[in-house]
């Protein structure tokens, strides 16, 4: 069963622990200007918002690698990029509608999410439960249940 | 590992930026940040320097910490001579701007000299330059930040800058970074003014190692499970931040309040927590946005406010109505309690105004109490406010005088000399309430008694970031200890200092002490430095750092006479709560201080003591 990164931008408090793991992970140090997951301050909403890939099924990125080095890894659903086969043309970071993958000057290759192998750092790094990492069919279950718990108190109410 | 070993010396006069090796038997010594910046600068400034002289240096430092993934770990000092107070200062900031540095490689940078003209250090890992500010220079600290950001098209870089007040001299300027973020106390942004330099702006990608990773995960994961299983640490900071204290701080009956004529104030949950999180009656919506954490931080304590749009501080002004960080508790204490105002909305525009102009809340509302009280025995009048009513109380006069105060315009200007220099001039020195020339924080010294001599002592002026005993006063973090008795302070405030010394030292937060002892830092330390970090050598550093900030003051020109409180506190009682009828008593901690510190009765280091320390 895959699963997807779930966030929660009302948890999110800003601290970039996730950036933190995802590099350590990565690049083997602390280094949040090459983690794959960014979040983003809209200081004048008050508002955190981590952003990364969302692993689309019909990956852009994979179809517009001239060299096939992006490919699927059918355990995670994640799109994976081939250091070994990656040219560093960076289409691929033009043919992402939503920005999540690039270029690393440091190696000359593209980085992108690739969910860590099924067990991302960011949401074991996350303080606040703003990642979590679910069942891919159920990314809205903890919304459903809110909800129904609403539902459960108004008809309570009601009766 | 995790120091980068590499400090940047910045010459403003002669416009040269060199690399040099850290020197890494001081960082043995002094691990870092406070402790090893202040070695550097006491190793190369003359103790007699006019603060606002090129001869004076300013270091921003990071700790060996920062930048990595420890819970809080994105801290960093500004380290100079104080233009408050003349003594040692150690401003301690968060935010993003510290792991910036340490990203891009660097553990501090020596800014000496005085340029010729506006400048900002442009810092791009390896790449240093100095670049003419004259399109900053007059602009605030939201509008610098903004306009280099836009400037050199990077929204990544981030900017460690001063206001209008530090340019214009305020006694008590900041250095401000990420909006909102202050080294707030002592006027280490007056000295950075003084030395035309407007801003720093950083941009970091070389990574920070530390060097035992597996090891580090391992030591930091633990500290980050005892912080979040801890009641204020765990709870109480992230659902109400500092500001959880007002109506506590109240009920203990040590919330100064009106220039510390009173020690508990009426308005006290109108300005608190609370109150934050209460939706308001015009808009339905409460005054507080959410929280918010710096680098690193899994406790989470800011305060993201958004005032109330149709306010008249904001309405018509934009600028002033999205959200932005405040009310902690130290401003809300001094722009409202020390002032007798109550109006939340309008203490939070103050707040805003003190970010945007880059100026310390704190020495600010303090000196506006004395200034109120001033003008209430008639020393001062409208005449000499330039129309302003100081009555205390007054909101309109506090915001207008805020706005003039951080433009050093008017009456501001008077206010931005500070309270001892303010009371001075209009003949009562009594009514600054302050200790070597630093404005008291938010606790009365008469209600929780360690804090005397924690002010009297502290080696940057009165500030209750040097030995929190409220923590133990109070909270009985790590036990509990009877607020209203002198036994036992000495002997706790010193531990209480030594311990913060190397917590300041380190590149975390004061804050993660609530929880965590030097037991639960040193594991941490261990695994990402070179040195054997134990508890006990870890408290020896902070013993030593104490002793060699002292050491400055003395050949400063302090004496043990300046380890003093005002008359106020030692004569006239507390009125109401718990402490009613009693003065500190300072008299009776100093002595046995002096003695548990190792120092003579005039309050000098002996040579026993500094050769012990190898100071």
């Amino acid at each position: 069963m895959q699963k997807s990164l779930l966030i929660n931008v009302d948890k999110c408090t800003g601290c970039l622990q996730c950036e933190m793991a995802c590099s350590l992970d990565n690049e083997g140090m602390f280094n949040t200007s090459k983690s794959r997951i960014k979040v983003f301050d809209f200081h004048e909403q008050g508002q955190f918002v981590p952003y990364t890939c969302t692993q689309c099924a019909e990956a852009w990125c994979m179809k517009a690698c001239p060299v096939d080095a992006i490919s699927v890894d059918m355990a995670t659903g994640a799109k994976v990029v081939s250091n070994d086969r990656c040219v560093g043309c960076r289409v691929c970071t033009i043919a992402c509608p939503f920005g999540t993958i690039n270029y690393n000057q440091t190696t000359g290759k593209v980085i992108k999410c690739d969910l860590c192998g099924g067990d991302p750092e960011c949401a074991k790094a996350c303080p606040t439960d703003a990642i979590t990492y679910v069942d891919a069919d159920w990314t809205g279950l903890d919304r459903m249940r809110d909800w129904a718990g609403r539902s459960s108190a108004g008809a309570q109410a009601e009766a | 590992m995790a120091w980068t070993k590499k400090i940047l010396r910045v010459n403003l006069s002669k416009g040269t930026c060199k690399s040099e090796p850290l020197n890494m038997d001081w960082a043995q010594k002094y691990l870092g940040q406070r402790g090893l910046a202040t070695k550097y600068f006491t190793e190369e400034v003359d103790p007699k320097v006019d603060p606002l002289a090129p001869e004076n240096k300013m270091i921003m430092t990071t700790g060996p910490l920062t930048g990595t993934c420890a819970s809080t770990a994105g801290r960093y000092s500004v380290v100079t001579k104080g233009a408050l107070t003349g003594a040692i200062a150690c401003s301690n900031s968060g935010g993003f701007f510290g792991n910036e540095l340490k990203n891009a490689g660097w553990d501090m940078i020596i800014f000496e000299g005085k340029s010729p003209k506006p400048v900002y250090l442009l810092l791009e890992d390896d790449n240093a330059q100095l670049l003419d500010a004259g399109e900053y220079w007059g602009k605030s600290v939201w509008d610098t930040e903004e306009g280099i950001k836009q400037k050199h098209r990077d929204p990544l870089i981030r900017v460690a800058s001063i206001g209008i007040a530090g340019e214009k001299g305020v006694k008590f300027a900041c250095v401000v970074n990420d909006m909102h973020r202050a080294a707030g106390r002592s006027g280490v942004g007056t000295v950075m003014g003084s030395k035309n330099l407007k801003a720093v702006a950083l941009r970091g990608t070389k990574g920070i190692k530390v060097k035992d990773f597996a090891a580090f995960s391992q030591a930091t994961a633990k500290g980050k499970e005892i912080l979040a299983g801890n009641a204020v640490t765990g709870q109480g900071l992230p659902t109400y931040g500092t500001q959880v204290l007002m109506n506590v701080i109240n009920e203990v009956g040590a919330l100064p309040t009106r220039n510390h004529k009173d020690v508990q104030f009426e308005g006290a949950h109108d300005i608190s927590a609370e109150k934050m999180h209460e939706k308001r009656a015009s808009d339905g919506k409460a005054n507080l946005v959410r929280n918010a954490a710096c680098f690193g931080c899994t406790i989470a304590c800011g305060r993201i406010s958004q005032i109330e749009r149709t306010h008249y501080t904001v309405a018509e002004r934009p600028k002033y109505q999205g959200a932005s960080g405040g009310l902690e508790y130290e401003a809300a204490w001094a722009l409202g309690a020390a002032t007798g105002v109550s109006d939340l909305e309008a203490l939070t525009f103050c707040n805003f105004v003190c970010n945007e102009q880059g100026f310390d809340p704190i020495s600010y509302g303090a000196t506006v109490g004395a200034a109120m009280e001033l003008f209430e025995i008639g020393a001062i009048t409208t005449k000499e406010t330039g129309g302003l009513d100081l009555t205390f109380g007054n909101t309109k006069a506090l915001t207008e005088l805020t706005e003039l105060t951080g433009k050093g315009e008017g009456f501001g200007a008077e206010v931005g000399l500070g309270s001892k220099r303010l009371c001075e001039k209009y003949g009562h020195p009594d009514l600054s309430m302050s200790v070597k020339g630093q404005e008291f924080p938010a606790y009365d010294s008469r209600g929780i008694q360690g804090m005397g001599l924690t002010y009297a002592t502290s080696n940057r002026g009165a500030c209750h970031l040097r030995s929190y005993t409220v923590a133990s006063e109070v909270l009985g973090i790590p036990e509990k200890t009877d607020p209203l008795v002198t036994d036992g302070k000495a002997g706790l405030v010193k531990a209480f200092q030594d311990a913060t010394a190397a917590f300041d030292s380190a590149g975390i937060c004061l804050f993660t002490s609530f929880a965590w002892t030097l037991e639960d830092v040193a594991p941490q330390i261990d695994a990402a430095c070179e040195g054997g970090w134990t508890a006990d050598k870890l408290l020896e550093v902070g013993e030593r750092i104490w002793n060699l900030e002292r050491q400055f003051n003395l050949a400063a020109g302090f004496t043990g006479k300046d380890d003093n409180l005002p008359k106020r506190l030692l004569k006239d009682a507390a009125k109401t709560g718990p402490a009613k009828g009693l003065v500190n008593g300072l008299d009776k901690m100093l002595p046995e201080y002096y003695q548990v510190r190792g120092w003579t009765t005039e309050g000098v280091p002996t040579n026993e003591t500094l050769s012990r320390l190898g100071v």
